[in-house]
């Protein structure tokens, strides 16, 4: 037994378990509130886009600034479903259906444009998230236009959204470390070198880019199911930005960065809301602060391992002992 | 049948001609030299072998397992997967991974499990990544590394580097190994030491290797064969006695009329 919890991924599942235990909880003890589960709710969308965001720009260093494009067509294609079909197998398989058509336009999209470096894959992505943005609101016999789609039924609960979150984020875990992801993360590092070493450069930044797209897709997903209303101008400009952020703040290159930063921030701003007048300000004030202090992210390209909190967990011992 | 054969092979950069009509032929298991002045155009002839420019015209065939393979239209990492690599000029490491993802980067062509398993980490990937860490091990340990893998490639020394740059073409499994000025920056022992170390892996690993070098000592002690490159013309080529007494090499390297005393 004793051998069996040291294996990586039996000390993974308890982690995952406890985590979901102590949240279910908290929520049907009320403890944490209707406010509060809009801030988990949240928060868990923010991991996933960080999350998926990073593959793209933070391990296979293309810089995209169209993340909130792919969730608005992974909020619209499962809220159509929904709205159709309002059961939870339906749900479930709208939130597979968006996953799926946010990668075929990921891919439709990235083939062209992920041959553009730098600034100019940035503009062309920003151009992208535009154009769908655009589409949603002309299509008015599908999307209702400005008006949006309301009256979702909300199939999420705090299973479903865990699941769907821990999903994404293994996945992506289980890339980045995999042969694939390391040949993502050889892009970013010298794209001719990657070449040279027998890297087919174009093909791994569409699949990374496939792959960020479809985690997008389930976010705008659970977005739709949760919130009950969506239109274009949520998935504007604004949200990518956002989304970036957060991947920043939290280290390019790291996964739990990324979700510390999606925790952190969320945190913030809701804490925030007291002072509601210049809190804008002072959140933009605090990321500026931090990234002074911090440019590398809160992690920088480092992961937070179980070895580290069983080291942490050592230290409270020897303490523990001492005293 | 000569494993690698470039036919007239020409590169225009603009108005500028780097490389004109070149004609080479390398026997299998061979080592030859690529020398040439400056600006002479060695490193554009690997640029064209290895598929980072395109040629203007010419052809470059490698002749591998009995099939021969046109490699001018290949993309890099298709000529990679041909069987050609290479190491560069100015160190292209990746230098925030470790010693040891550089190497197993260059073992992804060669991995046996698909997107699929790496996502669900089916059992194939536990297996075959279990494979590349034992590969990516010994490889390193050939080269005095293994105790290094885990550090930074760009927190090693100036030669550690040279030798994890050798190491990770080498792990792509290559028939043909271009090498780039490979002793540059090195002091004396170390370029031995490297001659030494060239002269093994050819052994080792059945390669045949081209090699672009300064170091005159070098190239004339290892070299079976050298072809001498000036403005981008191949002016001489045969065995290094015959280059070292050839007239128009030591024109290109000294200038004209060196022997009228009045250069």
């Amino acid at each position: 037994m004793a051998r069996l919890l040291k294996t990586n991924w039996v000390k993974k599942s308890l982690a995952l378990i406890l985590t979901y235990a102590v949240i279910q909880l908290l929520i049907s003890t009320n403890i944490l509130g209707g406010y509060y589960q809009d801030t988990l709710v949240t928060i868990c969308i923010n991991i996933i886009l960080a999350v998926s965001l990073n593959l793209i720009t933070g391990f296979t260093g293309q810089f995209s600034l169209g993340h909130a494009g792919f969730m608005s067509i992974g909020a619209y294609t499962c809220a159509i479903v929904v709205l159709r079909y309002q059961t939870l197998p339906s749900f479930i398989l709208g939130v597979f259906l968006a996953a799926l058509t946010a990668a075929i336009v990921g891919f439709l999209v990235g083939l062209p444009t992920l041959r553009l470096r730098g600034d100019y894959l940035a503009i062309a992505t920003l151009g992208m998230a535009e154009i769908i943005k655009n589409v949603f609101l002309n299509l008015d016999k599908i999307t209702n236009g400005a008006a949006g789609l309301s009256g979702i039924p909300q199939f999420i609960n705090w299973f479903w959204l865990f699941v769907f979150t821990a999903g994404t984020v293994l996945l992506i875990l289980n890339f980045v470390n995999s042969s694939h992801g390391r040949a993502c993360i050889s892009i970013r590092e010298d794209e001719i070198a990657a070449e040279a070493m027998g890297v087919n450069t174009t093909k791994y930044k569409v699949i990374a880019f496939i792959i960020g797209a479809a985690c997008a897709g389930v976010a705008g997903a659970i977005y739709a199911s949760y919130f009950y209303f969506i239109q274009p101008t949520l998935f504007g400009f604004l949200k990518s930005i956002d989304i970036l952020v957060i991947v920043v703040f939290g280290g390019l290159g790291s996964i739990s960065g990324s979700v510390i930063a999606a925790v952190v921030l969320a945190l913030i701003s809701t804490y925030l809301q007291a002072f509601s007048e210049i809190r804008m300000v002072l959140y933009a004030v605090l990321l500026v602060v931090i990234m002074i202090f911090r440019p590398q992210g809160l992690m920088g390209s480092k992961e937070v391992s179980l070895a580290v909190l069983g080291k942490l967990g050592g230290l409270f011992r020897d303490r523990k002992e001492r005293v | 049948m000569p494993i690698l054969a470039v036919n007239r092979l020409t590169k225009y950069f603009g108005g500028l001609t780097a490389v004109y009509n070149v004609n080479m032929e390398l026997e299998e298991h061979e080592l030859v030299g690529l020398i040439g002045p400056n600006g002479a155009g060695k490193t554009t002839i690997f640029n064209l072998l290895t598929g980072i420019h395109e040629p203007s015209s010419g052809t470059i065939t490698l002749a591998r397992d009995g099939k021969s393979i046109a490699l001018q239209k290949l993309k890099p990492h298709e000529i990679c997967n041909a069987g050609v690599t290479r190491t560069f000029q100015n160190i292209r490491l990746f230098k925030d991974l470790t010693v040891l993802d550089n190497v197993r980067i260059a073992m992804h062509k060669n991995i046996g499990y698909g997107l699929v398993s790496g996502l669900f980490r089916l059992p194939l990937f536990g297996r075959e990544e279990k494979a590349i860490l034992e590969k990516s091990a010994e490889l390193l340990n050939i080269f005095n590394l293994l105790d290094k893998k885990d550090e930074l490639a760009k927190n090693l020394s100036y030669g550690d580097q040279r030798r994890l740059e050798i190491a990770r073409a080498l792990a792509t499994k290559p028939v043909l190994l271009l090498l780039d000025e490979p002793a540059a920056g090195m002091n004396p022992v170390e370029t031995t030491q490297l001659a030494e170390l060239i002269c093994w892996i050819r052994e080792y690993f059945k390669l045949t290797i081209l090699l672009i070098e300064h170091d005159m000592s070098l190239v004339m002690k290892i070299c079976e064969r050298i072809y001498v490159l000036n403005y981008g013309l191949v002016i001489a080529h045969g065995t290094p006695d015959e280059i070292r007494t050839n007239k128009q090499v030591i024109e290109a390297y000294l200038g004209e009329d060196v022997g009228n005393g009045n250069a």
